[in-house]
C-alpha cells in the first residue's frame, strides 16, 4: 500500500520531470560547458575576472538594479500606502491599475518606451514643438532610459508585497499612537513604518533579484550602450560563439544572485518575503 | 458644575440618517471614575472617541477645564488611552511601549527609564520590560497598555472596553486592580463598557446610553434601585414590569391598584392620581411564601439553579409571569416545578418608571 507521502510525490512528479529535463539538466550542462570549452579547467573564469568589459558589465548591472530597486520601493511604498490607507472606495480600481501592466508583454511595453523616448519620440517632439528645447534630448540608449523603463516593469513587484503587508496592519496602532500624544508623522515614523519594513524588504529583494537578470528592457532601451550582464552573455554566445566565456559569466551571475539572497537572508525572513504573499 | 474637568455640551454626531450621539450633555468631575454603559450602537464609544478626538462632532463642544478642545487633534488633548484590543506596538518592547508617550513628548532618556520602571511596577510588570508584546498573555498585555496610558501622567484616562477580550475570572481580578489604581492615582477615569457588572463594581458614576441619548446618570446604587426608565431597569440587572393604577397619594407613597390588588408603593413624587404608570420590580425583592398566605398567588413554572442563587419563573394570574431570584441557602419552602406559592414584596420594592 502506498503511503500518503509517496502519493503526493507522484502528484508532483510531472512538474518535477519537466523541471529536471528542461531546466536543471541544461543548467548543469551550462556549468559543464563553462569548465570544458575550449579546454578543461578554470580558464574561462580566469579570463572573465581579467576582462575589463565583464567587470564593467557587472558594475552596470548592480548599479541599474540598485537604482531601480530604490526608486521602485519609494514609489511603490507611496502607492501601496495610498491604496491601503487613504483611498478606500477606489481600491479595486487602483489594484487593477497596478496589475494591468502584468497583462501586457514586457516586449510591447519596452517598444512603447522607445516610441516615447526616442530621438524623434513623442517626448522630444512635443518639447521641441513647445519650444522648451532646441535639439532632441538623449532620453534612451543610456542608463536613464533603462532605469525608467525597468521601474515601470518592476513597480508591481514592489507594490504587491508591500500592499499585502500593509493590509495586515491594524489602523488601531496609529490611532493608539496619536491618542498617546504622537503627531500624525511621528505615529507614521515610529509605529507604522517599522511594521511595514518586512514588506519593504520583500518588495526590494524581489525587484533587485529580478532586475539583476533582466534582459529585454535593458537590451532595447540600452541600445547596446548599457550592457547589463544578461545582454553581455547573449553577445558572447550569439555574436562571438564564445560559449565558454558566456556560460562562465552566466554561472557568475547565478552565484552573485545567490549571494545576494544569502546576505539578505541574514536580515529578512526569506520564507515570508518571497513565498507567502497573502 | 464647578469642579468639572471635562464638559460635553449638546454633542451631536450623525452618520447619514442616524444619530450616533443625540444632543448629549455631560460633565465629568475631577478624579471621578465615570462609566459610559450601553448596548452596542448606543453611542458610548462614539462619545469616548469624540472626547479623545478621533471622532469629529457634527455639532456641540467638548471642553477641558473651560478650554474648548472640540477641534484639537487627539495628540494635542493629552489624555491617556487604553484601547480595546490593547494596540501595543508589535515592533517595540514592553518598556519601549510604556516609554512611547514620553518619547514623543521629548522627555529625556534617563527620566523615561525611571518612569517606565515606575509605571511597570504599578501594574506588576517590571520583570517583563524587555519582552515583546506578542510574548505576553492577554492579561499581561492589558496591564502594559494601562502602564503605557499612565506613563506621561495624564489627568484623564480614557478606557475603551479594556477588559472585554479577557476571560471572566481574570476580568474580575483586573476590575479590583483598576479600582485600586484609580483610588491610588486620583486620575479621572472615563470607562466604556457594555458589561453592567463591570460598570457597577468599579464606577463612582454610571452614564447609561441608548440610541445616542443619555438615559440616566447616577451612582451605581441609585441607578440600580431607582431606575428612571424601563430601559435602565432592564439593562442594569433584570426587572419585572407591571402597570399600576394610582388611586391616591399618601405621604411619600401612593396607593395603587396592581393587578387587582391594593398595594402601597413608596415614591417621593408619584404619578398623578387616576393615571396608570409602569412600575419595575427587581426579581430579588420578591419573597416566596407558602400558598394560601397574603400576597399574589402563583405557580412555579421554571427553575434555573445558579449556585448561590436560583432563578424562578412564577406564573401569576394577575401579573403574568414574574422572574424571582432567591438565595439557594434560604430555608423555608423548597421550590419545585408546579408548586403553588404566594409572592410578596416590600412597599419600597416597586419603582415608578417614566414613559421611555
Amino acid at each position: 500500500m502506498q503511503t500518503d507521502k509517496t502519493r503526493y510525490w507522484l502528484l508532483a512528479a510531472p512538474a518535477l520531470a519537466v523541471m529536471i529535463v528542461f531546466y536543471i539538466w541544461p543548467l548543469v550542462n551550462i556549468w559543464a560547458i563553462s569548465m570544458t570549452e575550449p579546454a578543461l579547467g578554470f580558464g574561462n573564469y580566469v579570463k572573465m575576472t581579467e576582462s575589463q568589459a565583464v567587470q564593467t558589465s557587472f558594475v552596470i548591472t548592480f548599479r541599474v538594479a540598485a537604482l531601480t530597486t530604490v526608486i521602485c520601493v519609494l514609489l511603490g511604498y507611496i502607492c501601496a500606502y495610498s491604496i491601503t490607507n487613504v483611498i478606500r472606495s477606489a481600491r479595486p480600481l487602483l489594484i487593477a491599475m497596478v496589475l494591468l501592466p502584468f497583462w501586457v508583454s514586457v516586449l510591447i511595453r519596452s517598444f512603447a518606451w522607445i516610441v516615447l523616448l526616442g530621438r524623434s519620440g513623442l517626448v522630444n517632439d512635443a518639447m521641441r514643438d513647445i519650444g522648451l528645447i532646441d535639439a532632441p534630448m538623449r532620453l534612451m540608449h543610456n542608463e536613464f532610459g533603462v532605469v525608467l523603463a525597468m521601474v515601470h516593469v518592476m513597480l508591481p513587484f514592489a507594490v504587491l508585497p508591500m500592499m499585502a503587508n500593509m493590509r495586515g496592519i491594524d489602523r488601531a496602532y496609529t490611532e493608539a499612537a496619536r491618542g498617546l500624544g504622537a503627531s500624525e508623522f511621528t505615529a507614521f515614523r515610529m509605529v507604522y513604518l517599522p511594521q511595514t519594513l518586512p514588506g519593504v524588504a520583500s518588495g526590494a529583494l524581489l525587484v533587485f533579484v529580478l532586475s539583476l537578470g533582466f534582459y529585454i528592457t535593458p537590451a532595447l532601451l540600452g541600445g547596446g550602450r548599457v550592457l547589463m550582464v544578461s545582454e553581455y552573455i547573449t553577445y558572447q554566445i550569439q555574436e562571438f560563439l564564445n560559449w565558454g566565456l558566456g556560460t562562465a559569466i552566466s554561472v557568475a551571475l547565478l552565484v552573485a544572485t545567490a549571494l545576494v539572497l544569502i546576505v539578505a537572508a541574514r536580515f529578512v525572513n526569506l520564507r515570508s518575503a518571497l513565498l507567502e504573499r497573502s | 458644575m464647578t469642579d468639572a474637568i471635562l464638559s460635553i455640551r449638546n454633542a451631536l454626531k450623525t452618520y447619514g440618517e442616524t444619530n450616533a450621539l443625540d444632543h448629549v450633555d455631560l460633565d465629568v468631575a475631577e478624579g471621578e471614575f465615570l462609566t459610559l454603559l450601553g448596548p452596542s450602537g448606543s453611542g458610548k464609544t462614539t462619545l469616548l472617541t469624540a472626547v479623545a478626538g478621533f471622532t469629529q462632532l457634527t455639532a456641540g463642544t467638548v471642553s477641558m477645564r473651560g478650554a474648548n478642545i472640540t477641534s484639537l487633534p487627539p495628540e494635542k488633548r493629552g489624555f491617556g488611552m487604553v484601547f480595546q484590543g490593547y494596540a501595543l506596538f508589535p515592533t517595540m518592547t514592553v518598556g519601549q511601549n510604556v516609554g512611547f508617550p514620553l518619547k514623543v513628548r521629548g522627555v529625556g532618556k534617563a527620566e523615561i527609564r525611571d518612569r517606565v520602571k515606575e509605571c511597570l511596577d504599578l501594574v506588576q510588570m517590571a520583570a517583563f520590560a524587555d519582552r515583546m508584546p506578542s510574548q505576553l498573555s492577554g492579561g499581561q498585555q492589558q496591564r502594559v497598555a494601562l502602564a503605557r496610558a499612565l506613563s506621561f501622567r495624564p489627568q484623564v484616562l480614557l478606557l475603551d472596553e479594556p477588559l472585554s477580550a479577557l476571560d471572566k475570572k481574570l476580568r474580575a481580578d483586573l476590575q479590583w486592580e483598576l479600582k485600586a489604581l484609580h483610588e491610588k492615582l486620583g486620575v479621572t477615569f472615563i470607562y466604556v463598557t457594555h458589561d453592567q457588572e463591570e460598570a457597577l463594581s468599579m464606577s463612582d458614576r454610571i452614564v447609561i446610553l441608548s440610541g445616542g441619548k443619555i438615559q440616566q446618570a447616577g451612582d451605581p446604587e441609585t441607578l440600580y434601585n431607582r431606575p428612571r426608565t424601563g430601559f435602565v431597569a432592564n439593562f442594569l440587572g433584570k426587572s419585572n414590569f407591571a402597570d399600576a393604577k394610582v388611586l391616591a397619594h399618601l405621604p411619600g407613597a401612593a396607593a395603587c391598584d396592581l393587578g387587582g390588588a391594593a398595594v402601597e408603593i413608596d415614591s417621593p413624587a408619584p404619578p398623578p392620581v387616576g393615571t396608570t404608570a409602569r412600575v419595575a420590580l427587581r426579581p430579588e425583592r420578591i419573597v416566596l411564601g407558602a400558598a394560601g398566605g397574603p400576597g399574589v398567588p402563583g405557580r412555579v413554572a421554571q427553575i434555573s439553579y445558579l449556585g448561590e442563587r436560583a432563578q424562578l419563573i412564577v406564573e401569576t394570574d394577575t401579573l403574568g409571569p414574574l422572574l424571582v431570584s432567591r438565595p439557594t441557602w434560604k430555608a423555608g419552602i423548597h421550590p419545585e416545578r408546579d408548586l403553588p406559592v404566594t409572592l410578596t414584596w416590600d412597599r419600597d420594592a416597586c419603582v415608578f418608571l417614566e414613559e421611555a
